[in-house]
Parts: C-alpha cells; structure tokens; sequence
C-alpha cells in the first residue's frame, strides 16, 4: 500500500484516539459488571429485552394489532390466559402477549435513542462549558437553569399534543429538558481536566482547543457520560408509557405504555384482568431497574469513596 | 443577603424566560386554536368577532406584551371551552393539588428519611440486600401502573376505597374546609396519595443513607463512641441530624417536581387537580387554559427551586462560607 500522507495521518489518528475511548467504556462496562453484582443484573436484563426485541417478529404469535376471532366466529374478547393466547386477549380482541413482545421493540428505540440523544448533548455542552469557561460557561449554563425551570413530563405533553403523534416527541423533549443533569457534571470534570499535565503536554505540542477538548479530554469524561445514558435509557421509556397512558403517543405502534392506556380504558381494572395490565408494568419496572443498578456498579467504581 | 438577592434575580429572569418559551410554544404551533369550539353554524362574522375577542387579530408582539402584562397582574386569558377566566378555574383545583402533593410528600419523605437511616445502619447485612433493590424498583414503576394496580386491588378488588374523584357526586358542604377534612374526601385522597408516597419514598431513603454513611464517618461520631454514648444516640442525635439536611433540600425540589408530575396520577384516579385539567385543556385544544396551567405548574417549580436553594445556603454554613469567600 502507498504511504499515506501526513495529513491523513493527522485526520484519522484522532478518530481512532475516540474509537479506542469509546471501546474502552464499552469494555469497561463489561469489567464493571464482572465486579459489582448489581451491573451484572442489570446488564442481563439489557440483555434479555435486546435479544427479545431482535426476534420480536420470531417470538410473536400474531400480529399484535390484528383483531381475532374464535373458530366459531365470535370476537375473541377478554379471552384468559390459555396455550393459544399466552397472556388472554384484549376487548378488541388482540393478542396480549404479542403487544407485550412488540412493546420491547419500541421502548427499546425510545428508550436508547432519546438516552443518546440527551446524552450527546450534555457531554458537548459540558466539554465546552468547562474548558472554554468566562461567557461562554456563564451563558451555557443560564441555559441550563432555564430547561431545568420547565416542568418536565407537561412539556413533553404539549409537545406531543402539538406536533404529530410520534414517539420521537418523547426522544425530543428529553433532548431539549434533560441535557443539563449531565452536563452540570460534566462541565465539572472538565475543569479539574483541562489542569493535567497531559492537556498542559498537548497544548505545548500545539493542538488546538477542539482538538485537545475532543482527542484528549472527552475519552476520559465519557465513563461519566455512560453513567448518565444508563439512567436515561429508564426515564425516557417511562416518559413514553406515561405520555401513551395519557393518549398522546402513536396509534399505529404497540407500546407498553399504549397497552396500559387501553387496558384502563376498557375497564380492565374493573374486571379484574390482571394478566393483561400487570406484565406491561413489570417490564418497564425490569428494564428501568436494569439501567439503575447499571449506574450504581458504575457509581462505585467512578467514586470508591462510597465502597468504604 | 447579597446571595438571596442575586438568587432572587436570577429566578425572576428563569420565570421570564420560560414564560417567554410557553407563550411562542402555544403561538407558533400549527393549527388555529378556534377550531374546537367553530362549528358549522357559525358564520364569518362570528368567526371574525371570535378572533378579535380573544386578541388574536394583534400582532405577534402586541399579543406577547399583553400576555406579559397581563400575566403579572395574574390575569392568564379567558379559557376558549368554559369561557370563564383561566385564573379562576386553576385556583379551584390548586387546593387539591396541593393537598394531594404535600400529603404524600410528608408520608414519603417521613417514612424514607427513617428507613434510609436505618439501612444505612445496617450497612452490610441482609435487611440492606433486600433494602435497596426494593427501593429502587418503587422508582423504577410507572406512577400510572402503580395506580393502576391499587384501583384494580383495593378500589375494584376489594371495595374499600372509591375509584376516582374528589368527593362523591352530589355531596354538599358547608364550606371548603368541611369539604376538605370530611371523610368522603379523605377516603377519596387516599389511594391516589399513597400511590404518589410509594413512588416518592426512594429518593429521600437512597440520600438519607448515603448521607448518613457518610457522616457516620466523621470524627464526631467517633469521638460519640469513644464517650461511651450508645448506639440510639449517636444514630438519631448526632448522625441523622447532619444527613437530614440535603434531604430537606430535597423536599423543596420535590414539591416543585411533584405538582408537574403528578399528571399522571391525578388522570388515573380522576383526581380533579392542576395536571389532569391540563391534559384535559391540551387534548381539547383549549390553549388559553393548558397554557395557565402550564405556568403555574412552572411557577411552583421555580419558586420551590428558588427556596432549596435558599435553605441549603442559610442551613449550612460551610456552603454559605464557601460562596462568600
């Protein structure tokens, strides 16, 4: 192969520089979770509902929006729990279990998506924040008073309300509310950062402040950034159930916040189907409870103090 | 006092600016916000004296001093569907939010501040292995599911409390305060209360214990031991006096945060507060009315982020020394 030319070099090393950060938090996930039985729960979970939501279309019995009917004809309403319908039928006549299987999917898109999403954000804002500093930090950080002054879950509904009913409203009121939690602790990292030797070392051999901020400082911060996304992933699938429970989310997508909608709606509470609006509410428990114990194995090993 | 007032500023220009956010969010989306109540009998001309009644013949900017100007006089607008004042139809339903909030914020933050401190004591043992996994998975369910859960049990399963509301229909009383302490009401704030305390309970028992974990190992508590004091004393004198102080922190905020989050539960018991109106207003297009709502629920947030703040700095002087210095 010909030799690259130095610019090349120069362009790819950095992203191979983030690459390797990136790898690093991954991996550090794993050893995290070898050494804190908590982030070993969580991370099965993860797990679990990831390879769930892969095979959905293997798993499901039905399509979980078809409305079915009996051999002799009749809706298949309120069936219970029987070898054909796992979890009984909705009053529409839909497969419960199916819906349950599918919900996965999507709060898993909602959940993973909208954890990025904010997750993204909060760490550029506070790499910027804390390196920059003066005006820059100041006006950022008024920001960050003003999307923390916004009651959170009544935005997302007018948001909803407003724009086309879509989950991706709840992926963007995260994006626009939530940044600030990481970033405030971000942007505090950064500034006992930015004082090493080594940004010192690399400022002296003449990179730039992007190029400091994002080769050399944003690797080191991202751990933090993982923490965060782990928690994240739980708020936003609840914000999801909660704006589908209040009828603001998608008709056209089986969530299991839609499901709960539903099965309130139809007075399932009144008759007692508990095999219909319990198991939606387990799964947000089980995969919101994954991402928690996730940060507290985290949490341990980014402040041992607490170990003592 | 230099730090209250500069805090005090600084909230004023948080209230203005998302005030500011609220009124472009409700004016720049799509749609026009008469469709809900025209129907096919109203003519042009009514169309017309419609649009002008409710301002939205001016300007953008004249639209925006007046909503300003008129909300810091506590007028919010006339409400499009019940064509009464938006002030006065928040301010019916704020006493229930309030007492649906407050009550089971004091249950949650009472039962977390003493079961955080008792398994902080028990660190290592079992009571703390089963502890903590069952604290995080109350805050880990939906508000709504769980609500959903005791009306299914306690309110359809076994008939002890009402399924929804504030008062069964058709009650009379004498005044609001009868109205508030009479058992029909308690017995309706009941589920939704304890609903709200078991989701809120968490977070006050997870600080609680680590704040006490902490201060359990300061010098002083040491030094307690070393006098001979016994357990009880250093626990409730000595340690959990020094933890309680951000939890109290957190009581602040979490009255904030409560009455914006309560939408959800208020709509599962049919709780007639500030959150459900606000769904109500937002799915029937009735802008004037979501938007006063919205507001006011800001206006707490703000406020009560406000007074954590302030608590914080007067409480503890090692805070009030470090921003001074």
């Amino acid at each position: 192969m010909p030799q690259a030319p130095d610019t090349t070099l120069a362009i790819s090393r950095p992203r191979n520089t983030f690459l390797k950060g990136v790898g690093r938090s991954l991996g550090s996930a794993f050893s995290v979770a070898r050494r804190d039985p908590y982030a070993a729960v969580g991370l099965a979970i993860y797990l679990a509902f990831a390879v769930i939501a892969i095979f959905a279309d293997q798993l499901v019995h039905n399509d979980p929006l078809e409305i079915l009917f009996t051999p002799d004809y009749d809706l298949a309403r309120n069936l219970p729990p029987s070898s054909e319908f796992w979890l009984g039928t909705t009053y529409s006549g839909r497969d419960i279990y199916s819906q349950l299987i599918m919900g996965t999917r999507s709060a898993l898109i909602v959940g993973l998506t909208a954890a990025f999403c904010v997750v993204a954000i909060g760490t550029v804002i506070g790499l910027i924040a804390g390196y920059f500093r003066g005006w820059v930090d100041t006006a950022l950080m008024r920001l960050a008073d003003i999307a923390l002054g916004v009651p959170f879950l009544p935005f997302v509904i007018v948001l909803a309300a407003f724009l086309e009913p879509s989950q991706w409203n709840v992926v963007i009121g995260i994006a626009l509310l939530l940044w600030p939690n990481s970033a405030r602790v971000i942007r505090a990292q950064v500034m006992s950062l930015r004082e090493r030797a080594f940004v010192e070392a690399a400022r002296v051999t003449g990179a730039g402040p992007w190029r400091i901020l994002f080769v050399h400082v944003a690797p080191n911060v991202l751990a933090l950034s993982f923490l965060y996304a782990s928690v994240a992933v739980g708020w936003a699938i609840l914000t999801e159930a909660s704006i589908s429970f209040l009828g603001f989310g998608p008709s056209n997508t089986v969530s299991w916040g839609s499901m709960l909608q539903d099965a309130y709606a139809s007075q399932a509470l009144g008759r007692g189907q508990y095999y219909w609006f319990i198991p939606p509410g387990l799964c947000i428990i089980a995969i919101v409870v994954a991402g928690f114990f996730i940060s507290r194995g985290y949490e341990e090993i980014l402040f041992p103090k607490l170990k003592a | 006092m230099k730090y209250i007032l500069s805090r005090l500023l600084h909230m004023f220009l948080v209230l203005w600016a998302v005030g500011t956010i609220l009124f472009f969010m409700f004016r720049l989306m799509p749609g026009t916000p008469l469709a809900a109540f025209i129907d096919n009998t109203t003519t042009v001309e009514q169309q017309e004296a419609l649009i002008r009644q409710f301002g939205l013949d001016k300007s953008l900017g004249e639209q925006y001093w007046l909503f300003m100007t008129n909300a810091l006089q506590g007028d919010l607008g006339q409400s499009f569907f019940f064509k009464r004042p938006v002030t006065e139809i928040v301010m019916e339903v704020l006493p229930n939010t309030i007492i649906l909030t407050m009550s089971s914020l004091i249950v949650a933050y009472i039962f977390g501040a003493l079961a955080g401190a008792y398994l902080a004591w028990h660190r290592g043992s079992w009571i703390e292995g089963v502890g903590i996994p069952i604290a995080l998975t109350t805050r880990a369910a939906p508000e709504f599911w769980l609500g959903m859960v005791m009306l299914a049990i306690f309110a359809f399963g076994l008939g002890w409390f009402p399924a929804g509301g504030a008062n069964t229909s058709g009650a009379i009383f004498a005044n609001e305060w009868a109205r508030i302490f009479s058992w029909d009401y308690l017995s309706h704030l009941a589920l939704p209360a304890l609903t709200l305390a078991i989701y809120l309970q968490g977070l006050p028992l997870l600080l609680m214990r680590s704040n006490m974990l902490e201060v359990l190992q300061e010098e002083f508590i040491t030094m307690g031991r070393m006098k001979g004091l016994s357990n009880r004393t250093i626990l409730l004198n000595h340690a959990a006096r020094n933890a309680l102080l951000p939890v109290a922190t957190a009581f602040a905020l979490g009255i904030g945060s409560a009455i914006g989050g309560n939408v959800v539960v208020e709509t599962v018991f049919s709780w007639p507060g500030i959150g459900r109106l606000l769904v109500n207003a937002v799915a029937a297009s009735d802008y004037p009315l979501a938007q006063g709502a919205f507001l006011i629920i800001t206006f707490v947030l703000i406020i009560m982020n406000f007074i954590a703040d302030i608590t914080y700095h007067l409480l503890d002087p090692r805070v009030r020394f470090a921003a001074s210095s």
